[in-house]
Protein backbone atom coordinates (compact mmCIF):
# COMPACT_ATOMS: atom_id res chain seq x y z
CA UNK A 1 0.00 0.00 0.00
CA UNK A 2 2.45 2.49 1.20
CA UNK A 3 4.83 1.79 -2.32
CA UNK A 4 1.08 2.83 -4.24
CA UNK A 5 0.80 5.43 -2.50
CA UNK A 6 4.99 6.88 -2.43
CA UNK A 7 4.24 5.96 -6.31
CA UNK A 8 1.54 8.23 -6.67
CA UNK A 9 3.41 10.87 -5.59
CA UNK A 10 6.97 11.06 -7.53
CA UNK A 11 4.94 10.38 -10.47
CA UNK A 12 1.83 12.85 -9.53
CA UNK A 13 3.56 14.91 -12.62
CA UNK A 14 2.80 11.96 -15.31
CA UNK A 15 -0.54 10.97 -13.58
CA UNK A 16 -2.06 14.46 -13.88
CA UNK A 17 -0.90 14.65 -17.65
CA UNK A 18 -2.53 11.05 -18.40
CA UNK A 19 -5.70 12.17 -16.58
CA UNK A 20 -5.46 15.66 -18.22
CA UNK A 21 -4.59 14.00 -21.90
CA UNK A 22 -7.84 11.71 -21.53
CA UNK A 23 -9.87 14.16 -21.56
CA UNK A 24 -8.25 16.74 -24.23
CA UNK A 25 -8.33 13.32 -26.52
CA UNK A 26 -11.98 12.96 -26.18
CA UNK A 27 -12.89 16.36 -26.26
CA UNK A 28 -10.75 17.68 -29.49
CA UNK A 29 -12.69 14.47 -31.58
CA UNK A 30 -15.75 14.83 -30.29
CA UNK A 31 -17.72 16.38 -32.98
CA UNK A 32 -16.28 14.87 -36.06
CA UNK A 33 -18.59 14.11 -39.15
CA UNK A 34 -18.90 10.35 -40.02
CA UNK A 35 -16.84 11.18 -43.23
CA UNK A 36 -13.91 11.99 -41.47
CA UNK A 37 -13.46 8.76 -39.61
CA UNK A 38 -11.14 6.89 -41.55
CA UNK A 39 -8.54 10.07 -41.98
CA UNK A 40 -9.00 10.92 -38.35
CA UNK A 41 -8.21 7.24 -37.48
CA UNK A 42 -5.04 7.20 -39.74
CA UNK A 43 -4.26 10.92 -38.82
CA UNK A 44 -4.35 9.32 -35.61
CA UNK A 45 -2.54 5.89 -36.25
CA UNK A 46 0.66 8.52 -37.61
CA UNK A 47 0.53 10.27 -34.29
CA UNK A 48 1.22 7.14 -32.13
CA UNK A 49 4.28 6.57 -34.20
CA UNK A 50 5.53 9.03 -31.72
CA UNK A 51 6.79 5.67 -30.17
CA UNK A 52 9.65 5.98 -32.61
CA UNK A 53 11.57 8.16 -29.91
CA UNK A 54 11.93 5.20 -27.93
CA UNK A 55 12.93 3.47 -30.37
CA UNK A 56 15.67 6.04 -31.10
CA UNK A 57 16.80 6.03 -27.58
CA UNK A 58 16.66 2.25 -26.53
CA UNK A 59 19.04 2.05 -30.00
CA UNK A 60 21.41 5.39 -29.35
CA UNK A 61 22.34 3.89 -25.72
CA UNK A 62 22.94 0.16 -26.92
CA UNK A 63 26.09 -0.45 -26.28
CA UNK A 64 28.29 -1.97 -29.19
CA UNK A 65 29.05 -5.49 -27.98
CA UNK A 66 25.22 -6.05 -27.00
CA UNK A 67 24.32 -7.33 -30.21
CA UNK A 68 20.54 -8.12 -29.17
CA UNK A 69 19.85 -4.53 -28.33
CA UNK A 70 21.42 -3.34 -31.55
CA UNK A 71 19.44 -5.73 -33.63
CA UNK A 72 15.82 -4.98 -31.64
CA UNK A 73 16.73 -1.35 -30.95
CA UNK A 74 17.32 -1.34 -35.30
CA UNK A 75 14.05 -2.74 -35.69
CA UNK A 76 11.83 -1.27 -33.71
CA UNK A 77 13.65 2.13 -35.30
CA UNK A 78 12.35 0.73 -38.86
CA UNK A 79 9.12 -0.05 -37.67
CA UNK A 80 8.01 3.05 -35.62
CA UNK A 81 9.79 4.74 -39.35
CA UNK A 82 7.20 2.98 -41.33
CA UNK A 83 4.59 4.16 -38.36
CA UNK A 84 5.11 7.12 -38.71
CA UNK A 85 5.99 7.94 -42.49
CA UNK A 86 3.63 5.61 -43.71
CA UNK A 87 0.79 6.85 -41.40
CA UNK A 88 0.88 10.98 -42.26
CA UNK A 89 1.74 9.80 -46.59
CA UNK A 90 -1.71 7.48 -45.90
CA UNK A 91 -3.65 10.26 -44.37
CA UNK A 92 -2.47 13.13 -46.03
CA UNK A 93 -3.33 10.88 -49.34
CA UNK A 94 -6.81 10.03 -48.25
CA UNK A 95 -7.36 13.76 -47.16
CA UNK A 96 -5.58 15.43 -50.75
CA UNK A 97 -9.00 14.11 -52.10
CA UNK A 98 -11.53 15.85 -50.12
CA UNK A 99 -10.13 19.46 -51.45
CA UNK A 100 -13.04 21.67 -52.68
CA UNK A 101 -12.99 22.90 -56.04
CA UNK B 1 21.38 23.38 -22.38
CA UNK B 2 20.64 20.73 -24.82
CA UNK B 3 18.16 19.81 -22.18
CA UNK B 4 16.19 22.79 -22.29
CA UNK B 5 15.74 23.04 -26.26
CA UNK B 6 14.95 19.42 -25.91
CA UNK B 7 12.02 20.07 -23.56
CA UNK B 8 10.99 23.39 -26.16
CA UNK B 9 11.40 20.31 -28.89
CA UNK B 10 8.74 18.32 -26.97
CA UNK B 11 6.19 20.52 -25.55
CA UNK B 12 6.19 21.84 -29.74
CA UNK B 13 5.65 18.25 -30.66
CA UNK B 14 2.54 17.83 -28.21
CA UNK B 15 0.82 20.75 -28.53
CA UNK B 16 0.97 20.51 -32.87
CA UNK B 17 -0.50 16.95 -31.80
CA UNK B 18 -2.91 18.13 -29.89
CA UNK B 19 -4.11 20.90 -32.34
CA UNK B 20 -3.07 18.76 -35.33
CA UNK B 21 -6.10 16.51 -34.01
CA UNK B 22 -8.76 19.08 -33.51
CA UNK B 23 -8.12 20.31 -36.73
CA UNK B 24 -8.08 16.52 -38.47
CA UNK B 25 -11.87 16.27 -36.69
CA UNK B 26 -12.90 19.34 -39.57
CA UNK B 27 -13.06 18.75 -43.26
CA UNK B 28 -11.84 22.09 -44.52
CA UNK B 29 -8.78 22.09 -42.30
CA UNK B 30 -7.78 18.40 -42.02
CA UNK B 31 -5.26 18.45 -44.33
CA UNK B 32 -2.98 21.00 -42.86
CA UNK B 33 -3.67 19.60 -39.41
CA UNK B 34 -2.12 15.99 -40.42
CA UNK B 35 0.98 18.25 -41.88
CA UNK B 36 1.07 20.12 -38.86
CA UNK B 37 1.53 17.16 -36.86
CA UNK B 38 3.75 15.64 -39.25
CA UNK B 39 5.88 18.77 -38.91
CA UNK B 40 5.44 18.18 -34.63
CA UNK B 41 6.71 14.60 -34.81
CA UNK B 42 9.88 15.68 -37.17
CA UNK B 43 10.80 18.06 -34.58
CA UNK B 44 10.47 16.12 -31.53
CA UNK B 45 12.30 13.05 -33.90
CA UNK B 46 15.38 15.36 -34.77
CA UNK B 47 15.60 17.29 -30.95
CA UNK B 48 16.13 13.08 -29.58
CA UNK B 49 18.50 12.40 -31.78
CA UNK B 50 20.96 15.49 -31.33
CA UNK B 51 19.78 17.13 -27.72
CA UNK B 52 18.82 13.63 -26.03
CA UNK B 53 21.34 13.16 -22.83
CA UNK B 54 21.02 9.73 -20.48
CA UNK B 55 20.03 10.95 -17.30
CA UNK B 56 22.29 8.46 -15.29
CA UNK B 57 25.09 8.56 -17.27
CA UNK B 58 24.78 12.27 -18.47
CA UNK B 59 25.75 11.28 -22.41
CA UNK B 60 24.50 11.87 -25.72
CA UNK B 61 22.88 9.43 -27.90
CA UNK B 62 25.78 7.43 -29.56
CA UNK B 63 25.19 4.43 -32.97
CA UNK B 64 24.23 7.01 -35.41
CA UNK B 65 24.96 5.26 -38.48
CA UNK B 66 22.14 2.39 -37.24
CA UNK B 67 19.89 5.32 -35.99
CA UNK B 68 19.84 7.14 -39.26
CA UNK B 69 19.90 3.48 -41.04
CA UNK B 70 16.64 2.59 -39.89
CA UNK B 71 14.95 5.91 -40.70
CA UNK B 72 16.06 6.03 -43.97
CA UNK B 73 14.38 2.85 -44.55
CA UNK B 74 11.50 2.71 -42.43
CA UNK B 75 10.85 6.06 -44.15
CA UNK B 76 11.05 4.59 -47.54
CA UNK B 77 9.34 1.75 -47.04
CA UNK B 78 6.52 3.42 -45.43
CA UNK B 79 6.49 6.34 -47.83
CA UNK B 80 6.44 4.00 -51.01
CA UNK B 81 3.79 1.44 -49.48
CA UNK B 82 1.15 4.48 -48.54
CA UNK B 83 1.96 6.33 -52.01
CA UNK B 84 1.45 3.06 -54.09
CA UNK B 85 -1.61 1.62 -52.15
CA UNK B 86 -4.73 1.66 -53.99
CA UNK B 87 -7.24 3.87 -52.56
CA UNK B 88 -9.39 0.38 -52.01
CA UNK B 89 -6.66 -0.90 -49.52
CA UNK B 90 -6.41 2.01 -47.52
CA UNK B 91 -7.97 0.41 -44.31
CA UNK B 92 -5.96 -2.43 -44.65
CA UNK B 93 -2.80 0.00 -45.12
CA UNK B 94 -3.75 2.00 -41.73
CA UNK B 95 -3.68 -1.73 -39.81
CA UNK B 96 -0.52 -2.61 -41.46
CA UNK B 97 0.81 0.88 -39.79
CA UNK B 98 -0.79 -0.11 -36.75
CA UNK B 99 1.12 -3.09 -36.32
CA UNK B 100 4.11 -1.64 -37.04
CA UNK B 101 3.99 0.92 -34.02
CA UNK B 102 2.70 -2.45 -31.76
CA UNK B 103 5.63 -4.09 -32.83
CA UNK B 104 7.94 -1.04 -32.31
CA UNK B 105 6.62 -0.38 -28.70
CA UNK B 106 7.09 -4.55 -27.91
CA UNK B 107 10.29 -4.32 -28.74
CA UNK B 108 11.51 -1.37 -26.92
CA UNK B 109 10.05 -3.36 -23.86
CA UNK B 110 12.34 -5.97 -25.21
CA UNK B 111 15.51 -4.87 -24.96
CA UNK B 112 14.51 -2.32 -21.79
CA UNK B 113 14.21 -5.51 -19.63
CA UNK B 114 16.81 -7.29 -20.59
CA UNK B 115 18.72 -4.12 -19.68
CA UNK B 116 17.21 -3.63 -16.34
CA UNK B 117 17.20 -7.59 -15.95
CA UNK B 118 21.22 -7.51 -15.95
CA UNK B 119 21.58 -4.23 -13.72
CA UNK B 120 18.86 -6.09 -11.24
CA UNK B 121 21.03 -9.36 -11.31
CA UNK B 122 24.29 -6.99 -11.01
CA UNK B 123 23.50 -4.25 -8.75
CA UNK B 124 24.29 -5.55 -4.55
CA UNK B 125 21.45 -2.93 -3.10
CA UNK B 126 18.94 -4.86 -1.71
CA UNK B 127 16.35 -1.91 -1.81
CA UNK B 128 17.09 -1.87 -5.77
CA UNK B 129 14.24 -4.47 -7.01
CA UNK B 130 11.55 -3.50 -5.10
CA UNK B 131 12.46 0.32 -6.19
CA UNK B 132 12.63 -1.18 -10.38
CA UNK B 133 9.17 -2.96 -9.93
CA UNK B 134 7.37 -0.42 -11.16
CA UNK B 135 9.52 0.31 -13.85
CA UNK B 136 9.14 -3.62 -14.33
CA UNK B 137 5.02 -2.80 -14.70
CA UNK B 138 5.70 -0.02 -17.12
CA UNK B 139 7.45 -2.17 -19.11
CA UNK B 140 5.25 -5.84 -19.17
CA UNK B 141 2.45 -3.08 -19.85
CA UNK B 142 4.16 -1.87 -23.23
CA UNK B 143 5.06 -6.12 -24.18
CA UNK B 144 1.80 -6.75 -23.53
CA UNK B 145 -0.11 -4.27 -25.17
CA UNK B 146 1.85 -3.22 -27.96
CA UNK B 147 2.06 -7.38 -29.21
CA UNK B 148 -1.59 -7.78 -28.54
CA UNK B 149 -1.90 -4.59 -30.99
CA UNK B 150 0.82 -6.05 -33.29
CA UNK B 151 -0.67 -9.64 -34.01
CA UNK B 152 -4.53 -8.35 -33.88
CA UNK B 153 -3.64 -5.58 -36.97
CA UNK B 154 -1.81 -8.32 -38.66
CA UNK B 155 -5.08 -10.39 -38.67
CA UNK B 156 -7.06 -7.83 -39.61
CA UNK B 157 -4.64 -6.33 -41.91
CA UNK B 158 -5.06 -10.45 -43.71
CA UNK B 159 -8.54 -10.62 -43.32
CA UNK B 160 -9.09 -7.36 -45.28
CA UNK B 161 -7.20 -8.40 -48.33
CA UNK B 162 -8.92 -11.90 -47.90
CA UNK B 163 -5.97 -13.67 -46.79
CA UNK B 164 -7.23 -14.81 -43.37
CA UNK B 165 -10.59 -16.28 -43.59
CA UNK B 166 -13.42 -15.87 -40.46
CA UNK B 167 -12.43 -18.60 -37.78
CA UNK B 168 -14.16 -19.54 -34.57
CA UNK B 169 -14.53 -22.58 -32.64
CA UNK B 170 -17.27 -23.00 -29.79
CA UNK B 171 -15.88 -21.78 -26.51
CA UNK B 172 -13.66 -19.36 -27.85
CA UNK B 173 -14.38 -16.14 -25.75
CA UNK B 174 -13.95 -18.46 -23.18
CA UNK B 175 -10.08 -19.56 -24.43
CA UNK B 176 -9.74 -16.34 -25.07
CA UNK B 177 -10.14 -14.57 -21.42
CA UNK B 178 -7.76 -17.75 -20.05
CA UNK B 179 -5.27 -16.84 -22.51
CA UNK B 180 -5.46 -13.00 -21.23
CA UNK B 181 -5.80 -14.21 -17.91
CA UNK B 182 -3.10 -16.44 -17.97
CA UNK B 183 -0.75 -13.69 -19.89
CA UNK B 184 -1.72 -10.99 -17.44
CA UNK B 185 -0.96 -13.60 -14.16
CA UNK B 186 2.37 -14.14 -15.20
CA UNK B 187 2.89 -10.71 -16.03
CA UNK B 188 2.00 -10.22 -12.06
CA UNK B 189 4.05 -13.16 -11.29
CA UNK B 190 7.27 -11.21 -12.98
CA UNK B 191 6.50 -7.99 -11.50
CA UNK B 192 6.49 -9.70 -8.05
CA UNK B 193 9.77 -11.66 -9.03
CA UNK B 194 11.61 -9.67 -11.46
CA UNK B 195 14.44 -12.15 -11.93
CA UNK B 196 12.61 -14.76 -14.04
CA UNK B 197 13.59 -12.96 -17.12
CA UNK B 198 12.65 -15.87 -19.41
CA UNK B 199 8.90 -15.53 -18.14
CA UNK B 200 8.78 -12.33 -20.37
CA UNK B 201 9.16 -13.94 -23.31
CA UNK B 202 6.18 -16.52 -22.29
CA UNK B 203 4.06 -13.27 -21.55
CA UNK B 204 5.08 -12.48 -25.35
CA UNK B 205 4.29 -15.47 -26.59
CA UNK B 206 1.15 -15.67 -24.77
CA UNK B 207 0.34 -11.58 -26.18
CA UNK B 208 0.50 -12.68 -29.60
CA UNK B 209 -1.91 -15.94 -29.08
CA UNK B 210 -4.42 -13.50 -27.54
CA UNK B 211 -4.01 -10.92 -30.23
CA UNK B 212 -4.66 -13.41 -32.81
CA UNK B 213 -7.51 -14.92 -31.11
CA UNK B 214 -8.79 -11.64 -30.69
CA UNK B 215 -9.23 -10.82 -34.02
CA UNK B 216 -10.25 -14.10 -36.01
CA UNK B 217 -13.79 -14.37 -34.56
CA UNK B 218 -15.01 -10.87 -35.72
CA UNK B 219 -16.61 -10.77 -38.83
CA UNK B 220 -14.37 -8.78 -41.78
CA UNK B 221 -17.40 -6.46 -41.82
CA UNK B 222 -16.27 -4.76 -38.45
CA UNK B 223 -12.85 -4.46 -39.26
CA UNK B 224 -12.92 -0.86 -39.15
CA UNK B 225 -14.13 -0.65 -35.55
CA UNK B 226 -11.06 -3.38 -34.39
CA UNK B 227 -8.33 -1.71 -36.48
CA UNK B 228 -9.47 1.64 -34.59
CA UNK B 229 -9.20 -0.06 -31.22
CA UNK B 230 -6.03 -1.43 -32.00
CA UNK B 231 -5.09 2.10 -32.89
CA UNK B 232 -5.70 3.36 -28.94
CA UNK B 233 -4.12 0.31 -28.00
CA UNK B 234 -0.61 1.67 -29.73
CA UNK B 235 -1.41 4.89 -28.26
CA UNK B 236 -1.58 3.18 -24.50
CA UNK B 237 1.75 0.92 -25.63
CA UNK B 238 3.72 3.64 -26.72
CA UNK B 239 2.43 5.92 -23.41
CA UNK B 240 3.95 3.27 -21.60
CA UNK B 241 7.43 4.09 -23.42
CA UNK B 242 6.33 7.37 -22.49
CA UNK B 243 6.11 6.21 -18.49
CA UNK B 244 9.42 4.29 -18.94
CA UNK B 245 11.37 7.55 -19.90
CA UNK B 246 9.75 10.03 -18.28
CA UNK B 247 9.13 11.27 -22.06
CA UNK B 248 6.46 14.05 -22.20
CA UNK B 249 5.45 14.08 -25.97
CA UNK B 250 5.54 10.23 -26.06
CA UNK B 251 3.12 10.24 -22.96
CA UNK B 252 0.91 12.81 -24.27
CA UNK B 253 1.33 11.98 -28.09
CA UNK B 254 0.34 7.95 -26.83
CA UNK B 255 -2.30 8.90 -24.26
CA UNK B 256 -4.13 11.54 -26.99
CA UNK B 257 -4.33 8.65 -29.36
CA UNK B 258 -5.47 5.84 -26.88
CA UNK B 259 -8.37 8.11 -25.75
CA UNK B 260 -9.53 10.05 -29.28
CA UNK B 261 -8.80 6.22 -30.81
CA UNK B 262 -10.85 5.00 -27.93
CA UNK B 263 -14.09 7.36 -28.03
CA UNK B 264 -13.60 7.11 -32.53
CA UNK B 265 -14.15 3.17 -31.79
CA UNK B 266 -17.41 3.89 -30.17
CA UNK B 267 -18.82 6.27 -32.69
CA UNK B 268 -18.12 4.34 -35.38
CA UNK B 269 -19.77 1.48 -33.67
CA UNK B 270 -22.60 3.80 -32.99
CA UNK B 271 -22.85 4.39 -36.75
CA UNK B 272 -23.77 1.30 -37.15
CA UNK B 273 -25.96 1.17 -33.97
CA UNK B 274 -24.35 -1.68 -32.17
CA UNK B 275 -22.31 -1.98 -29.27
CA UNK B 276 -18.46 -2.29 -28.60
CA UNK B 277 -19.44 -5.50 -26.72
CA UNK B 278 -21.42 -6.67 -29.73
CA UNK B 279 -18.92 -6.23 -32.47
CA UNK B 280 -16.31 -7.67 -30.13
CA UNK B 281 -18.10 -10.67 -28.81
CA UNK B 282 -21.02 -10.81 -31.11
CA UNK B 283 -20.04 -13.64 -33.49
CA UNK B 284 -21.74 -12.12 -36.45
CA UNK B 285 -20.56 -14.79 -38.26
CA UNK B 286 -22.11 -17.82 -36.68
CA UNK B 287 -25.33 -15.79 -36.51
CA UNK B 288 -25.50 -14.96 -40.03
CA UNK B 289 -25.06 -18.55 -41.11
CA UNK B 290 -28.03 -19.22 -39.67
CA UNK B 291 -30.18 -16.36 -40.94
CA UNK B 292 -28.57 -16.67 -44.17
CA UNK B 293 -30.30 -20.83 -44.14
CA UNK B 294 -33.70 -19.97 -43.13
CA UNK B 295 -34.02 -17.53 -46.12
CA UNK B 296 -32.61 -19.99 -48.47
CA UNK B 297 -36.11 -19.75 -50.67
CA UNK B 298 -36.93 -16.22 -51.63
CA UNK B 299 -38.66 -16.66 -54.89
CA UNK B 300 -38.12 -14.79 -57.51
CA UNK B 301 -35.91 -11.32 -58.62
CA UNK B 302 -36.54 -9.60 -61.91
CA UNK B 303 -33.43 -9.02 -64.47
CA UNK B 304 -33.50 -5.01 -66.43
CA UNK B 305 -31.44 -4.65 -69.14
CA UNK B 306 -28.93 -2.25 -70.07
CA UNK B 307 -31.19 -0.28 -72.30
CA UNK B 308 -34.03 0.04 -70.23
CA UNK B 309 -31.83 1.49 -66.86
CA UNK B 310 -30.28 3.86 -69.52
CA UNK B 311 -33.70 4.55 -70.33
CA UNK B 312 -35.49 5.19 -67.30
CA UNK B 313 -32.76 7.08 -65.77
CA UNK B 314 -32.42 9.41 -68.66
CA UNK B 315 -36.26 10.66 -68.34
CA UNK B 316 -36.38 10.72 -64.74
CA UNK B 317 -35.93 13.86 -62.28
CA UNK B 318 -34.17 12.70 -59.56
CA UNK B 319 -31.73 9.80 -59.39
CA UNK B 320 -29.73 8.64 -56.57
CA UNK B 321 -27.02 6.97 -56.38
CA UNK B 322 -25.95 4.58 -53.77
CA UNK B 323 -22.29 3.22 -53.59
CA UNK B 324 -20.85 0.33 -51.82
CA UNK B 325 -18.06 -1.86 -51.70
CA UNK B 326 -18.21 -3.16 -54.92
CA UNK B 327 -17.93 0.29 -56.53
CA UNK B 328 -14.51 0.12 -54.40
CA UNK B 329 -13.38 -3.10 -55.66
CA UNK B 330 -14.32 -2.50 -59.38
CA UNK B 331 -12.96 1.03 -59.15
CA UNK B 332 -15.51 2.61 -60.36
CA UNK B 333 -15.48 5.46 -59.24
CA UNK B 334 -14.36 8.07 -62.33
CA UNK B 335 -17.04 6.58 -64.65
CA UNK B 336 -19.89 7.05 -62.25
CA UNK B 337 -19.13 10.78 -62.04
CA UNK B 338 -19.14 10.58 -65.71
CA UNK B 339 -22.32 9.05 -65.42
CA UNK B 340 -23.78 11.60 -63.50
CA UNK B 341 -22.50 14.30 -65.24
CA UNK B 342 -24.05 12.80 -68.82
CA UNK B 343 -27.65 12.27 -66.46
CA UNK B 344 -26.64 16.18 -65.79
CA UNK B 345 -26.30 17.27 -68.78
CA UNK B 346 -30.13 15.70 -69.67
CA UNK B 347 -31.70 17.77 -66.90
CA UNK B 348 -31.07 15.13 -64.34
CA UNK B 349 -30.71 15.77 -60.48
CA UNK B 350 -28.08 13.22 -59.52
CA UNK B 351 -26.72 12.98 -55.92
CA UNK B 352 -25.04 10.32 -53.70
CA UNK B 353 -26.56 9.00 -50.64
CA UNK B 354 -23.97 7.79 -48.34
CA UNK B 355 -24.57 5.56 -45.48
CA UNK B 356 -22.06 6.01 -42.75
CA UNK B 357 -20.68 2.66 -42.87
CA UNK B 358 -20.71 2.13 -46.55
CA UNK B 359 -17.71 -0.02 -48.30
CA UNK B 360 -15.32 -1.23 -45.63
CA UNK B 361 -14.74 1.86 -43.53
CA UNK B 362 -16.46 4.85 -42.50
CA UNK B 363 -15.85 7.53 -44.79
CA UNK B 364 -14.61 5.27 -46.81
CA UNK B 365 -17.28 6.17 -50.14
CA UNK B 366 -16.56 9.90 -49.50
CA UNK B 367 -13.01 9.70 -49.59
CA UNK B 368 -13.32 7.44 -53.27
CA UNK B 369 -15.81 9.68 -54.62
CA UNK B 370 -13.97 12.87 -53.93
CA UNK B 371 -11.32 11.51 -55.53
CA UNK B 372 -12.99 10.94 -58.94
CA UNK B 373 -13.77 14.69 -58.19
CA UNK B 374 -17.39 13.91 -57.38
CA UNK B 375 -18.82 17.66 -55.79
CA UNK B 376 -18.82 17.90 -51.85
CA UNK B 377 -22.22 19.08 -51.71
CA UNK B 378 -23.94 16.17 -53.99
CA UNK B 379 -22.75 13.55 -51.43
CA UNK B 380 -25.51 13.24 -49.30
CA UNK B 381 -25.20 11.59 -45.58
CA UNK B 382 -28.14 9.16 -44.56
CA UNK B 383 -30.80 11.21 -42.92
CA UNK B 384 -30.76 13.66 -45.64
CA UNK B 385 -30.81 10.99 -48.60
CA UNK B 386 -34.03 9.10 -46.48
CA UNK B 387 -35.82 12.49 -46.88
CA UNK B 388 -35.14 12.71 -50.48
CA UNK B 389 -36.07 8.90 -51.55
CA UNK B 390 -39.87 9.81 -51.36
CA UNK B 391 -39.16 12.21 -53.95
CA UNK B 392 -36.58 10.02 -55.55
CA UNK B 393 -37.06 8.42 -59.43
CA UNK B 394 -34.78 5.71 -59.94
CA UNK B 395 -32.23 4.71 -57.02
CA UNK B 396 -29.04 3.35 -58.54
CA UNK B 397 -27.48 0.48 -55.82
CA UNK B 398 -23.56 0.03 -56.73
CA UNK B 399 -22.88 -3.19 -55.03
CA UNK B 400 -24.11 -2.06 -51.98
CA UNK B 401 -26.34 -4.19 -49.45
CA UNK B 402 -25.75 -4.51 -46.15
CA UNK B 403 -26.45 -1.11 -45.63
CA UNK B 404 -29.89 -1.17 -47.90
CA UNK B 405 -30.83 -4.26 -46.50
CA UNK B 406 -34.70 -3.85 -45.13
CA UNK B 407 -34.19 -7.09 -42.33
CA UNK B 408 -32.18 -4.08 -40.52
CA UNK B 409 -35.75 -2.83 -39.55
CA UNK B 410 -37.64 -5.64 -39.71
CA UNK B 411 -36.13 -8.99 -38.55
CA UNK B 412 -35.35 -9.01 -34.97
CA UNK B 413 -33.47 -12.46 -35.52
CA UNK B 414 -31.49 -11.01 -38.41
CA UNK B 415 -27.64 -10.03 -37.19
CA UNK B 416 -27.82 -6.64 -38.88
CA UNK B 417 -30.99 -5.65 -36.90
CA UNK B 418 -31.29 -2.62 -35.26
CA UNK B 419 -28.68 -0.68 -37.76
CA UNK B 420 -29.79 2.07 -39.06
CA UNK B 421 -30.08 1.52 -43.04
CA UNK B 422 -30.98 4.01 -46.43
CA UNK B 423 -34.52 3.58 -47.13
CA UNK B 424 -34.34 2.56 -50.72
CA UNK B 425 -37.68 1.73 -51.43
CA UNK B 426 -39.52 4.81 -50.78
CA UNK B 427 -38.66 5.60 -54.50
CA UNK B 428 -40.04 4.84 -57.57
CA UNK B 429 -37.62 2.39 -58.97
CA UNK B 430 -34.77 0.55 -57.90
CA UNK B 431 -31.85 -0.75 -59.78
CA UNK B 432 -29.22 -3.05 -58.34
CA UNK B 433 -26.03 -3.28 -60.05
CA UNK B 434 -24.12 -6.35 -57.86
CA UNK B 435 -21.64 -9.15 -59.41
CA UNK B 436 -24.34 -11.77 -58.89
CA UNK B 437 -26.70 -12.84 -56.10
CA UNK B 438 -24.60 -13.83 -53.55
CA UNK B 439 -24.95 -11.64 -50.21
CA UNK B 440 -23.52 -9.19 -48.92
CA UNK B 441 -20.32 -9.02 -46.24
CA UNK B 442 -22.80 -9.53 -43.07
CA UNK B 443 -23.07 -12.76 -45.04
CA UNK B 444 -27.16 -12.46 -45.06
CA UNK B 445 -29.48 -12.69 -47.98
CA UNK B 446 -31.41 -9.20 -48.34
CA UNK B 447 -35.52 -8.98 -49.43
CA UNK B 448 -34.75 -5.62 -51.27
CA UNK B 449 -33.62 -7.64 -54.45
CA UNK B 450 -37.18 -9.48 -54.21
CA UNK B 451 -39.46 -6.58 -53.72
CA UNK B 452 -41.32 -5.80 -56.66
CA UNK B 453 -40.27 -2.00 -57.21
CA UNK B 454 -36.50 -3.54 -57.50
CA UNK B 455 -34.78 -4.65 -60.86
CA UNK B 456 -31.22 -6.59 -61.02
CA UNK B 457 -28.95 -5.49 -63.25
CA UNK B 458 -25.68 -8.05 -63.19
CA UNK B 459 -22.11 -7.54 -63.90
CA UNK B 460 -19.10 -5.65 -62.51
CA UNK B 461 -19.75 -2.10 -61.65
CA UNK B 462 -17.36 -0.20 -63.70
CA UNK B 463 -18.18 -1.97 -66.80
CA UNK B 464 -22.17 -1.90 -66.26
CA UNK B 465 -21.62 1.66 -65.93
CA UNK B 466 -19.33 2.08 -68.78
CA UNK B 467 -22.31 0.44 -70.72
CA UNK B 468 -24.56 2.64 -68.99
CA UNK B 469 -23.18 5.87 -70.18
CA UNK B 470 -22.86 4.90 -73.64
CA UNK B 471 -26.23 4.03 -73.66
CA UNK B 472 -27.01 7.31 -72.59
CA UNK B 473 -24.98 9.08 -74.69
CA UNK B 474 -26.54 7.21 -78.06
CA UNK B 475 -30.05 7.43 -76.74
Amino acid sequence: MNQILSFITTNQQIIYIVVLMIFVGIEVIGRVPSVLHTPLMSGANAIHGVVIIGAIIVMGKAEGDNYLALILGFLAVVLGMINVMGGFVVTDRMLEMFKKK
Amino acid sequence: MSQQLLTICYLIGSVTFIIGLKMLSNPASARKGNMLAGVGMTIAILGTIFLYKDVETGEHLHNYGWIFGGLLIGGIVGTLSAKKVKMTAMPEMVSLFNGMGGACAALISIVEFNHLSKEMISNPNPMFIPHEQPTVLIIVLGLIIGSVSFAGSMIAWGKLNGKVKDFSFPGQNIVNLIVLAASLGLAVYLIMNPLQHLMLYVILALSLVYGVFFVFPIGGADMPVVISLLNSFTGVAAACGGFLYDNKVMLTGGILVGAAGTLLTILMCKAMNRSLKNVLIGSFGGAAKAAGGAAGEQGHYKEISLSDTAMIMSYSKKVMIVPGYGLAVAQAQHICHELEELLADKGVEVKYAIHPVAGRMPGHMNVLLAEADVSYDNLLEMEQANEEFGTTDVVLILGANDVVNPAAKSDPASPIYGMPILDVELAKNIVVNKRSMKPGYAGIENDLFFRPKTSMLFGDAKKVLQELCAEIKNA
